[in-house]
């Protein structure tokens, strides 16, 4: 356990080292970003380097999710599920703070904070869909059966979003689409110059290893959990 | 399959002996449109505002009463033991699943049947056949895929505490993106676009139903497995 949790916190200092590089750099290294007819564009679109980042790694951690309940139901070994509910705690997090992030640009750029946009529907989506998996982990005592139940329900939640996500190509979105879009979408100028993209990749590490650093302590937490509740309760079987 | 449409066999009679769920999904559907009716009353000369109304006046109205027999169809089983002997039947588990699945939605679209005229009358609609038949597919597509994630989660919340509360909180959440092509073809049925105007949204509705179906198949077993 000690080694672990020197490991644990290895990765959480390099989290906050690479998050605070982050920051610095979306302030004050990225020079003031013009679009295509080069009008400057206003200092919000810099919330652009947090929000991407957080998308992808609230979509990494619904996978971690899903594929953790496919294994859970292969081999009903305790880890999987721990790793399973683990991930969907700081998902559900992580696509929180994608609305937030989102909701704030969309605010200065659209002018409101939210429109029914697809895009932003199956981000919506995904986070209520992760909240219901907390809140039906919540109403079951049994573990095993907790496990088992929660196992099923993130892999038919999860089925739902790449589908949403892929449906995207059939609408027109008015969500900007920053890479590889050429149609459809408002201000899609795409993503030009190295500085831009070193902020990006630099956010896009900063934020993994906060996923990672987040993702140790809890699975550390939930394992003395579990050893916890099997010195009080012992009925567990299952190797951890 | 054959044994599946035994098992659905045996739940309508159970249903049509009773009419217990029917009734009350159709009422609840029926107070539904009603109390959207009064409070759109001030629009319901406009067509144009109508057909922006309705379509989610409708999907509401069959989605909730939907809910109430779903949130039913387990527990009748559990009630008096007959889960255990429904587990004990030498069939497949999934094959319970496909039978729930083939008796609920045929409840769910009689009732939609049956609520339909009350809607034209209520919101100020003539629809002619070629309408009617296209708004039952849109209609059948859309239902097959809430029946579908339904019948899974209402088997998944039966051994929950607070059952009848999780059931649409988990599912509503799942459906949203059933739901959405649903109300939209819906709206293009009613604007009087043709097959092709909603053809997008069918073949979208088309394919939620069959990765729905084939994933609840595969893990239904594990949820009634104990």
């Amino acid at each position: 356990m000690a080694a672990n949790s020197r490991k644990t916190g290895l990765l959480a200092a390099l989290a906050a080292g690479a998050m605070l590089l982050a920051v610095y750099m979306i302030f004050f290294y990225l020079p003031p970003i013009r679009d295509e007819s080069g009008a400057v564009l206003s200092g919000s679109f810099r919330i652009f380097f947090f929000h991407m980042p957080i998308a992808i790694t609230a979509y990494l951690a619904f996978v971690v999710v899903f594929v953790s309940s496919v294994f859970y139901l292969r081999e009903k070994a305790l880890k999987w599920d721990i790793y399973a509910r683990s991930a969907a705690e700081i998902g559900a997090l992580f696509s929180f703070l994608v609305l937030v992030t989102g909701s704030i640009w969309a605010k200065d750029a659209w002018g409101w904070y939210w429109i029914w946009d697809l895009r932003l529907t199956t981000s919506l989506v995904l986070f209520l869909v992760y909240l219901s998996y907390l809140m039906l982990r919540k109403s079951l005592e049994e573990p095993e059966k907790r496990a088992r139940l929660a196992a099923v329900f993130g892999i038919v939640g999860f089925v739902s979003v790449p589908l949403s996500f892929l449906s995207i190509r059939l609408w027109r979105s008015a969500h900007p689409l920053m890479f590889g879009g050429n149609s459809g979408g408002s201000g899609g100028s795409g993503l030009e110059g190295t500085v831009l993209q070193l902020t990006l990749a630099v956010n896009f590490i900063a934020y993994i290893l906060l996923f990672a650093a987040l993702f140790a302590v809890k699975v550390e937490n939930e394992r003395m959990q579990e050893a916890v509740d099997e010195k009080r309760y012992g009925e567990f079987e299952e190797g951890i | 399959m054959i044994r599946s449409l035994y098992i659905a066999a045996k739940d309508l009679k159970a249903e049509f002996r009773t009419k217990q769920m029917f009734n009350s999904m159709l009422i609840f559907s029926l107070i539904v449109l009603v109390v959207f009716s009064i409070s759109f009353g001030d629009f319901l000369g406009d067509s144009s505002k109508v057909e922006k109304l309705a379509p989610g006046v409708l999907w509401v109205a069959f989605t909730f009463a939907g809910m109430l027999g779903l949130s039913r169809t387990f527990v009748m089983e559990s009630e008096n033991g007959c889960l255990e002997a429904l587990k004990l039947c030498p069939v497949d588990r999934s094959t319970i699943y496909t039978g729930k699945v083939f008796s609920n939605l045929v409840i769910v679209f009689l009732m939609e049947i049956v609520t339909l005229p009350f809607f034209v009358v209520l919101f100020n609609y003539s629809l002619d056949s070629g309408t009617l038949l296209l708004l039952g597919l849109v209609l059948l597509l859309g239902t097959l895929g809430f029946i579908v994630v339904g019948t899974l989660l209402s088997a998944l919340t039966l051994s929950t505490r607070t059952r009848e509360l999780l059931l649409p909180v988990l599912l509503l959440p799942v459906l949203l993106p059933v739901l959405i092509p649903g109300v939209e073809a819906t709206a293009g049925v009613l604007a009087g676009n043709g097959l092709s105007g909603i053809s997008s949204e069918l073949r979208l509705l088309a394919v939620y139903d069959l990765i729905f179906f084939a994933i609840s198949h595969l893990v239904f077993e594990y949820v009634i497995s104990d």
